[in-house]
């Protein structure tokens, strides 16, 4: 068996092979050259106080030894032969596989103009070492994108004493998340703690000029930053599947139990566009859990087992002082009810034809699993409001 | 076979996935934010859902030993 990336999904692909009896060879292929670490904590503590990749390990090399996972590690995949069944990589070397599992999950996005200048993004640990350097007091640094990244971008450097400026097109923060209201608490709650958010409005030029970097809006604002952050968000890391014969589109399109189009090749984590029969929704999901379910399902499904997978998806995020933890769908949401419980924490619920599909809770870590459980069967939207 | 089930409560970041992936064994306080260990010591039926609980921690601070 190969894993193809060496990231969480990857990881957990090969504790689901492991853990359903399968004894034979599995090979990780990672482009980056260190063993898989963890992301979540890159544009929060881990960036606050520098990037230590030994903080971040998902396992240890001796969890590699022990399940007997042969390393290619800093060896970029390039391509998939799938009627050969061998994945090619980066000066030309094939791993040739019975089964395969795609885990390369996304690139960030960058800012299409060239003359910006160097702009950070948020994704590797050196990603993260290049910001961390940058992060001293008193200089000004503008994040591009008001979604959950740039936000705990914002709120770390906010901390370290930067002035911070957040540029977003939407009228406030992870509105296409979790909508106008629940986007309005957001907003207030970075603004409070010092944010300047410039909201409704897009980047025009970005140019690099002696005193820093010179950013125009589409209002007529005109930042000058020290430096320059995008969190615009993220793209699965296809290009190396072109012409394989495993079908794309915005991602790799998944069957229920996560097989591509391919024989023999399932796929885990973001990079995964497959129907959840729970929601009755195709989704793609950029969620540190559902990379664990996906990684470990994935891996079950290559040993024949058939179980469509189905969770409640969840998410967590930290800003400021705010623990963020939301349970199921928001989009296209025809309800939303949003209870303040106090000036630090809140909930707020998405219904969608009558059912309760979503919950947002700050600081309300115990609502979690109620609103999980009324999601999973599907409870009525009039008793879901009732409930907290 | 008995599981003893640990938490590094210091290293605790009230993700709350534990309690949902295994609500017997474990609770969350509202006013920390941190875990609670509800079974210290889960019987062999509940070692599954140990199991989840504790792969599925963002945090990695949830520890299942045998002890005999």
């Amino acid at each position: 068996m190969v894993v193809v990336g060496g990231s969480l999904a990857g990881v957990n692909a090969i504790e689901g092979l492991r853990e359903r009896g399968y004894q034979g060879e599995i090979t990780l292929v990672g482009a980056e050259r260190h063993l898989p670490y963890d992301r979540p904590p890159l544009s929060k503590q881990e960036l606050r106080e520098g990037p230590s990749v030994g903080h971040l390990l998902l396992k240890p090399q001796s969890w590699y030894d022990e399940r007997g996972v042969e390393l290619r590690l800093g060896a970029r995949a390039v391509g998939l032969d799938t009627r050969d069944r061998h994945v090619i990589v980066e000066g030309g070397d094939q791993v040739a596989y019975d089964g395969l599992v795609i885990a390369t999950g996304c690139s960030p996005r960058r800012l299409g103009q060239p003359e910006a200048g160097p702009v950070h993004v948020v994704r590797t640990i050196e990603d993260a070492t290049a910001l961390h350097g940058e992060l001293r007091p008193g200089r000004h640094l503008v994040v591009i994108g008001a979604g959950f990244i740039g936000l705990e971008v914002a709120a770390t450097a906010r901390e370290l004493g930067l002035h911070v400026s957040i540029v977003e097109t939407a009228p406030a923060p992870l509105t296409r998340v979790l909508g106008d209201e629940a986007g309005r608490w957001f907003q207030e709650y970075h603004v409070d703690r010092g944010v300047d958010l410039f909201c409704g409005t897009a980047l025009d030029t970005i140019e690099v000029t002696a005193t820093g970097t010179r950013l125009s809006l589409a209002d007529g604002t005109v930042l000058v930053a020290d430096l320059v952050v995008a969190g615009i968000g993220v793209t699965p890391a296809t290009d190396w599947l072109e012409g394989s014969g495993v079908t794309l589109d915005n991602g790799v399109v998944c069957d229920r139990s996560l097989r591509t189009s391919a024989p023999g090749v399932v796929a885990a984590g973001d990079i995964v566009r497959w129907h959840n029969d729970l929601f009755d929704e195709t989704m793609r999901v950029e969620q540190w859990l559902n990379a664990v379910e996906q990684g470990v399902h994935a891996g079950h499904t290559l040993l024949g087992a058939e179980e469509p997978f189905a969770p409640v998806p969840y998410f967590w995020s930290d800003q400021f002082d705010a623990q963020v933890r939301f349970v199921g769908r928001a989009d296209a949401a025809d309800a939303v009810e949003v209870q303040r419980l106090s000036d630090r924490s809140m909930v707020a619920l998405f219904g969608r034809g009558g059912v309760v599909r979503g919950a947002l809770c700050v600081n309300a870590p115990r609502q979690l699993a109620r609103y999980r459980l009324a999601i999973q069967q599907r409870v009525a939207w009039g008793d879901a409001v009732g409930v907290g | 076979m008995t599981m003893k089930i640990t938490i590094d409560l210091e290293a605790c970041k009230g993700y709350a996935c534990c309690m949902m992936e295994a609500p017997d064994l474990f609770d969350i306080d509202d006013a920390t934010g941190k875990a609670i260990l509800l079974v210290e010591h889960p019987t062999e039926d509940q070692r599954e859902q140990a199991e989840r609980g504790a792969r599925s921690c963002p945090a990695n601070v949830i520890t299942l030993q045998q002890i005999g």
